[in-house]
């Protein structure tokens, strides 16, 4: 059992829990993440590691309510329990002296972006960050990100705050511009790590994406998050999460990740139902 | 000169059956197929027993049971005592006694059953354990705490055993498992219709309560390594028991698909996580109108009685060998027949098909004889040229077999593995080539049995402690 010692309500669908978990703190890296089961009935889902206090042995995880299991963690508070809480698991983040360093993260994805961003930072890059959502009341860590970057553009879909637009937009424009970039790192919705790749490909910037396949154990023993890069099978819970983003099929992830939408929607309607949709 | 008359033998004796779920019935639901004998049932057959002077039966058996004594007690109705018998070497006999193929181990060399069928060694053992557990066994006698601890890696079989027999002899035993639940395959893999998972839990409870301590959600060569157990966390001796448990996949198109499925995926969501229970549990599963499963041992043949539970209308096992060939045990190839899964012998797939938003449409596949024996004994598979064709089904499960796990090898610096990926061991003693780190079950064989893994666990122990004897 591990302990939530800290809950923080981001936004109206994103929360950020601070867990003791001493052992996964003391080894942790970014990049890496773990696997969440709330409770006895509960399901596996992976959750990348959005920050950790070594000292205090805390791991955080900041997540987006999206279906039932999202929700049901949702609902705990400060002094609760999160029953299985394993990690840390997959490779870290590499990082080193590139030059100028792009982190563009997409709505929740903000919350991975920061601690990978402030490590190319304190790797001496010069750090250019872009940070997108749908709408002003989704955007996250717009302070943080700011602190720590040399220049910071924030992106709406709906232009309620910063560049009207997606974070391709802006990512194009600094191509355009003849900016020089030497990495771009993008968390998000995959269409979002789609389109960066997409936009970066003919200039041959190179592009690293952190992959959301469904997992299952998240150890290698599966396959359920097999990916194909660059032609070749990879399991992204052992050979990643972090990838080329050229090298990616992204439409055959996209595809994956809609393998059991029906039973998605169907296991969150049953639960709002018996929740009253007040949760 | 009268004639004497011939002295007429009595025709052989078969095993006491097993009352088992009608099939059509039992297609249809989780619950075990084998019911198990009665107590009237049990003593039958054990009066069978020929309580030989130099019984072979315990030669056949990789983990040692006292065979005669066992069943010498349970015809004295001492059902408890047997159980106890049993436990002096084996801890977990109410899993061997369903999942071990005891035909080619225990009950293959029986005296008896040279003219009959063998005495049903395995119903027998299950027989005991089950009687044992529901009426609340003891406790073994355990030496005296010597002071050293050991470190288990995983919960398997070979982990469990090598647990059991240390503790007994007075170790400081902690399990690490990866998982939320304890068992390895026996958890994950092997279906509740064959394994009840409450069976495997009173099993591993019964370790705990001898004083087996056991650390869920551990991944060794993450959260720790091999080295740090023994050089911060004062272990005297770690046993590597962390399985094959990476999935194989076929080199063909269209793996990727959304409905194809590696078994360990589709049983794990199935055992592990109850996704047969969805919605009341969270793990969805997604199975077709008509599936394949491509393979042909006991993952595949447990991959498909499982389709059809899920509510498949039509599973056929996919083999690129003939009926002899087939790894899987008889009797589960008979249980998957009697249920109405198909087989489709000699036949390769060559591309799974698939439709613009990744389902299976179809499985390519080209029909295949059998040429010379290769380096394994069996007939190698040739392709017969233009003889492609597609099979209707729309979900693939892939079981041909899988490959030991990396995560530890890739951890643990120094330690010796084999171009497989296995960890490399001294067969006698089950050390690996780090003084003190010793291995077994699938880890050092790659896939194998149940049993041989627990074999390997028991020699590991005994490896350990004259280890740690003789330091």
């Amino acid at each position: 059992m591990y302990k939530i010692v800290r809950k923080k309500v981001l936004n109206p669908v994103v929360k950020l829990m601070e867990v003791s978990a001493p052992d996964i703190a003391r080894v942790c890296k970014p990049g890496q993440f773990v696997i969440i089961r709330v409770n006895e009935t509960g399901e596996r889902f992976p959750l990348t590691i959005a920050d950790f206090d070594r000292e205090k042995g805390t791991v955080t995880i900041v997540f987006q309510e999206v279906g039932k299991s999202t929700k049901l963690l949702g609902t705990l508070n400060e002094g609760d329990y999160i029953l299985d809480f394993v990690g840390p698991l997959g490779r870290p983040t590499h990082i080193e002296k590139y030059g100028t360093v792009c982190v563009i993260g997409g709505g929740c994805g903000t919350a991975i972006a920061y601690p990978v961003a402030r490590a190319f930072k304190e790797a001496g890059n010069y750090l250019i960050t872009i940070n997108g959502a749908r709408t002003m009341d989704l955007l996250i860590y717009r302070r943080e990100m700011q602190e720590i970057s040399d220049e910071f553009y924030e992106t709406t879909d709906d232009g309620s705050c910063g560049v009207h637009g997606f974070v391709t937009t802006v990512l194009g424009d600094l191509i355009q511009q003849g900016r020089k970039i030497d990495l771009v790192f993008a968390v998000g919705p995959a269409i979002m790590m789609k389109f960066v790749a997409k936009t970066t490909e003919p200039t041959g910037i190179k592009t690293i994406v952190s992959l959301n396949s469904i997992m299952v154990d998240g150890t290698g023993m599966c396959g359920a998050c097999r990916v194909t890069v660059g032609g070749q099978m990879k399991f992204a819970c052992v050979d990643g999460p972090e990838f080329d983003g050229h090298q990616v099929d992204f439409n055959e992830l996209l595809g994956r990740l809609n393998a059991y939408k029906e039973q998605e929607q169907l296991a969150l309607e049953l639960w709002e139902k018996e929740h009253g949709g007040s949760a | 000169m009268s004639e004497k008359p011939a002295r007429k033998r009595k025709p052989p004796t078969k095993k006491i059956p097993m009352p088992e779920q009608d099939p059509i019935a039992r297609g249809k639901n989780f619950n075990e197929v084998a019911l198990g004998y009665t107590e009237e049932q049990a003593i039958a057959e054990a009066q069978k027993c020929l309580q030989c002077r130099n019984p072979k039966c315990i030669g056949g058996c990789p983990v040692e049971v006292p065979i005669k004594d066992f069943i010498a007690l349970l015809r004295e109705g001492k059902i408890m005592d047997a159980a106890a018998k049993i436990k002096e070497t084996n801890s977990l006999p109410a899993i061997c006694g369903r999942v071990c193929p005891q035909e080619t181990q225990c009950e293959a060399p029986c005296i008896y059953g040279i003219r009959n069928e063998p005495i049903a060694i395995g119903r027998l053992e299950r027989f005991v354990a089950d009687y044992a557990r529901e009426h609340g066994e003891e406790l073994p006698d355990i030496a005296p705490k010597n002071g050293r601890r050991v470190a288990i890696v995983g919960s398997g079989p070979a982990g469990l055993t090598c647990a059991g027999d240390l503790i007994k002899m007075g170790y400081d035993v902690t399990i690490f498992e990866a998982f939320h639940k304890p068992g390895g395959v026996l958890t994950y893999g092997i279906p509740e219709f064959r394994l009840p998972k409450s069976i495997v839990m009173a099993e591993v409870e019964y370790l705990q309560k001898m004083g087996v301590e056991l650390k869920l959600n551990h991944v060794i060569g993450k959260i720790r390594t091999v080295p740090q157990l023994l050089e911060k966390d004062g272990y005297d001796a770690v046993f590597i028991g962390s399985g094959a448990g990476a999935p194989n996949f076929l080199k063909i198109k269209g793996m990727n698909l959304v409905t194809v499925f590696s078994a360990n995926e589709f049983l794990s969501r199935v055992n592990l996580m109850k996704a047969y229970k969805f919605p009341e549990y969270d793990t969805p599963i997604r199975i077709g109108k008509r599936v394949a499963v491509i393979g042909g041992g006991n993952v595949a043949m447990d991959a498909a009685r499982t389709s059809l539970r899920l509510g498949a209308d039509e599973v056929t096992i996919v083999y690129r060998r003939t009926k002899n060939e087939l790894p899987a045990r008889a009797e589960e190839v008979h249980h998957a027949e009697e249920e109405g899964i198909r087989f489709n012998f000699l036949v390769n797939p060559t591309e799974i098909l698939g439709d613009e938003r990744g389902n299976v449409i179809g499985m390519q596949c080209i029909r295949m004889k059998l040429g010379e024996p290769d380096e394994s004994g069996r007939r190698r598979p040739i392709p017969i040229p233009d003889s492609e064709f597609v099979l209707d089904v729309d979900t693939v499960i892939v079981a041909i077999g899988n490959s030991p796990n990396p995560i530890i090898p890739s951890t643990t610096p120094g330690l010796k593995v084999s171009r497989w990926g296995t960890i490399v061991i001294d067969e006698e003693t089950g050390m690996t080539s780090i003084p003190g780190v010793f291995a077994g079950g699938d880890i050092v064989t790659g896939a194998a049995t149940v049993i041989s893994a627990m074999g390997a666990g028991k020699r590991a122990a005994r490896g350990i402690h004259e280890y740690l004897n003789s330091k």
